[in-house]
């Protein structure tokens, strides 16, 4: 019994883990998660938008770069046309990506205030306050999005309310607008700002405020030169956070905005489930999109390592 | 609510088989969404003790996506509509049945007894037909409805007031209708015809909704709507004050089918099915719950009144009939794949 254990604790030196050795197999669950479940059908994705469509749906084994030359040439409708540039998904990738930044100012600057207040308050009133800004997420989000449409409907609680109290005589339609998917997504994804930015708030070191009053900074200049460089990192992370999800939304554009136009995620969900059936260029897409993800995260690492660098 | 059925069919199942001694036989189906009261599964299960199993989806090509995926081989029996029938047959996805294997397969209605999408019916058994056109909301429209100007070339009291399925097959055949064009047509003018109505009519059309074309009408956030007509009678009952209408130009008409697929895990259990569902009493409880037509014979005789009478199920005299939707080639489909991309860029 004793045997075994006495060389063990000879190998041990001081800084080591408890987990020294079985480390990598206690990691071995997460990278095998990771690897079945998300590696592995990204790059199927990377695999299909490279082969030949089949009709209706699913893929001949033939490399071609027919869907990435769909995506970026127009042939005309009858695809004998001289190719010039297509500006069909160049606009549905750029309404995209519009309606996704301004979900994310819009969640940023109702969040920072919110994260700030919650963060300053006493450590019991805190957690009542976090408590609250997690209990929509108990229900799921196409629920919260119908309801959400049923409240701002030309006939819902909102109007009837405006019309009663004599604000407006006749219903403001807010239903199939534009403004209404940007209610939708600045919703849906508001406590992922505010949580990022009140975790950084948190542990901001209130003193440092007190130094920069002393030194008689004024408080505008106290929250740009102080508070908003040392939480920077959470403002980015809350950014990311409802910017990504938001690219890629389909529910609040079908639900709340009519489904009059495509957005990247109703775009690629037709190539997979709508009549169209091409999964190559649907792929295609997808690859598009997590390519302009992956260089959104890159800017992040670089403006992160740039910040650790102005620390020292 | 998918898997609340699914759930609530397996313990019901159980729950039945539990006292017998034999392992239960299974049957897997893949449907549309609320489209078999759940009463009709209990006595399938009561009288055949076969356990059931469904998974529901929202639209054809869903369907269809979702076997190719790898879902084949998984199923016993799915519910495709007509042209969905001819593209899983001319695929390969479905096995055939002898007529003799089914006791109940001359209570096939003469007319669907040699559909085009299945002739002969050697993989397919009618479960309900019904056409698809649209509702008007009569508070706020009380001219002449039978026309496809209502979607096409509206008045102006409904501008803006319009839902269109989110369906390329039935809005694009329902334009091909208004323009009078062939379906699958892959003539240069007709298309540009197509793509300029499409575009044109866009300006006027609020949404474009499928699972709520009911809901958006009984709210009143569309005083147009295009939609199955089972939906509409549901609209009319949950107090909208809706009209269905059967245009002079033409309409959708089509047809569901339960099709053995290939691969099917449990052939005789879906075999039971179809002959099952081929009997007129089990027909019209499905007609009784969806407000459609079974292409039975003999189901009549067990209709509640509400579809004898229905206004949604009885075209008024002189309306053309209902046009199925055709499967286009590959060519004729890129065609209006484009358009399609085109209509929502």
């Amino acid at each position: 019994m004793s045997a075994p254990i006495a060389p063990l604790n000879a190998k041990k030196n001081p800084n080591a883990g408890v987990f020294d050795g079985i480390g990598l197999w206690l990691l071995s669950p997460s990278w095998i998660v990771i690897g079945v479940f998300l590696l592995l059908p990204v790059f199927m994705m990377l695999i299909f938008s490279f082969l030949t469509k089949e009709f209706r749906g699913g893929v001949i084994w033939e490399p071609t770069l027919a869907a990435y030359d769909q995506f970026l040439f127009d042939r005309g409708l009858f695809g004998d046309e001289p190719p010039t540039i297509e500006w069909t998904y160049i606009t549905i990738f750029a309404r995209s990506i519009w309606q996704a930044a301004l979900a994310t100012l819009f969640c940023l600057i109702i969040g920072f205030p919110t994260a700030y207040y919650i963060a300053t308050r006493s450590a019991r009133s805190r957690s009542v306050w976090l408590f609250l800004i997690t209990i929509p997420y108990w229900v799921n989000l196409l629920i919260r999005t119908v309801s959400m449409k049923f409240l701002i409907r030309d006939t819902g609680p909102l109007n009837q309310f405006l019309m009663s109290t004599g604000v407006i005589d006749s219903p403001i339609h807010i239903v199939n607008t534009n403004f209404a998917v940007q209610l939708g997504l600045f919703y849906s994804y508001l406590p992922f700002m505010v949580l990022p930015i009140y975790a950084a708030v948190e542990r901001y070191n209130f003193a440092l405020s007190e130094a920069a009053w002393d030194l008689y900074a004024d408080r505008w200049t106290t929250l740009r030169k102080i508070l908003i460089p040392v939480v920077k990192p959470g403002i980015i992370a809350g950014c990311i956070l409802v910017f990504v999800p938001s690219l890629g939304a389909f529910l609040a554009p079908d639900l709340l905005g009519g489904a009059k136009t495509f957005m990247i995620g109703s775009l690629i969900e037709e190539q997979f489930k709508g009549n169209a059936g091409n999964w190559p260029f649907g792929a295609a897409a997808s690859m598009i999109l997590l390519s302009m993800v992956l260089i959104v995260l890159m800017f992040y690492a670089r403006q992160q390592t740039r910040a650790q660098a102005g620390a020292r | 609510m998918k898997h609340t059925k699914k759930l609530s069919a397996v313990l019901l199942a159980a729950a039945f088989t539990a006292g017998t001694a034999n392992a239960a036989e299974k049957l897997s189906i893949y449907h549309w969404f609320e489209y078999i009261p759940q009463e009709l599964l209990n006595k399938f299960t009561d009288e055949t003790g076969i356990e059931v199993t469904m998974d529901t989806f929202d639209s054809n090509e869903a369907m269809l996506a979702s076997l190719k995926a790898g879902a084949m081989g998984s199923y016993d029996v799915a519910v495709p509509s007509d042209y969905m029938v001819k593209i899983l047959l001319d695929s390969g996805m479905l096995q055939s049945f002898e007529s003799s294997e089914l006791s109940n397969f001359d209570n096939i209605d003469g007319p669907w007894k040699d559909p085009s999408f299945d002739p002969g019916r050697k993989h397919s058994v009618p479960y309900q037909w019904g056409t698809t056109s649209f509702a008007v909301n009569r508070d706020v429209y009380s001219g002449d409805i039978n026309t496809t100007d209502m979607l096409f070339n509206p008045p102006a009291e409904v501008q803006g007031k319009i839902n269109v399925l989110d369906s390329q097959g039935e809005l694009i055949l329902m334009a091909q209708l208004h323009l009078g064009l062939e379906q699958c047509s892959t003539n240069r003018d007709d298309v540009k015809k197509l793509d300029a109505l499409l575009q044109e009519s866009k300006q006027h059309w609020a949404s474009f909704n499928s699972d709520g074309a009911k809901d958006v009408l009984v709210s009143g956030d569309a005083a147009v709507g295009q939609i199955f007509n089972g939906f509409s009678t549901k609209a009319r009952e949950e107090g909208a004050n809706v009209e269905y209408a059967f245009p002079k130009e033409g309409y959708v008409a089509w047809m569901d089918n339960v099709v053995l697929l290939k691969d099917a895990p449990n052939r005789a259990s879906a075999i039971a099915f179809m002959d099952f569902m081929l009997e007129p009493e089990n027909a019209a409880a499905v007609s009784n719950y969806a407000q459609y037509k079974a292409g039975v014979t003999g189901a009549e005789a067990f209709f509640e009144d509400t579809i004898k009478n229905s206004p949604e199920l009885n075209a008024p005299d002189g309306s053309p009939d209902g046009t199925f939707i055709q499967a286009c080639n590959q060519e004729a489909q890129a065609l209006y794949d484009a358009v399609w991309t085109r209509l929502k860029k």
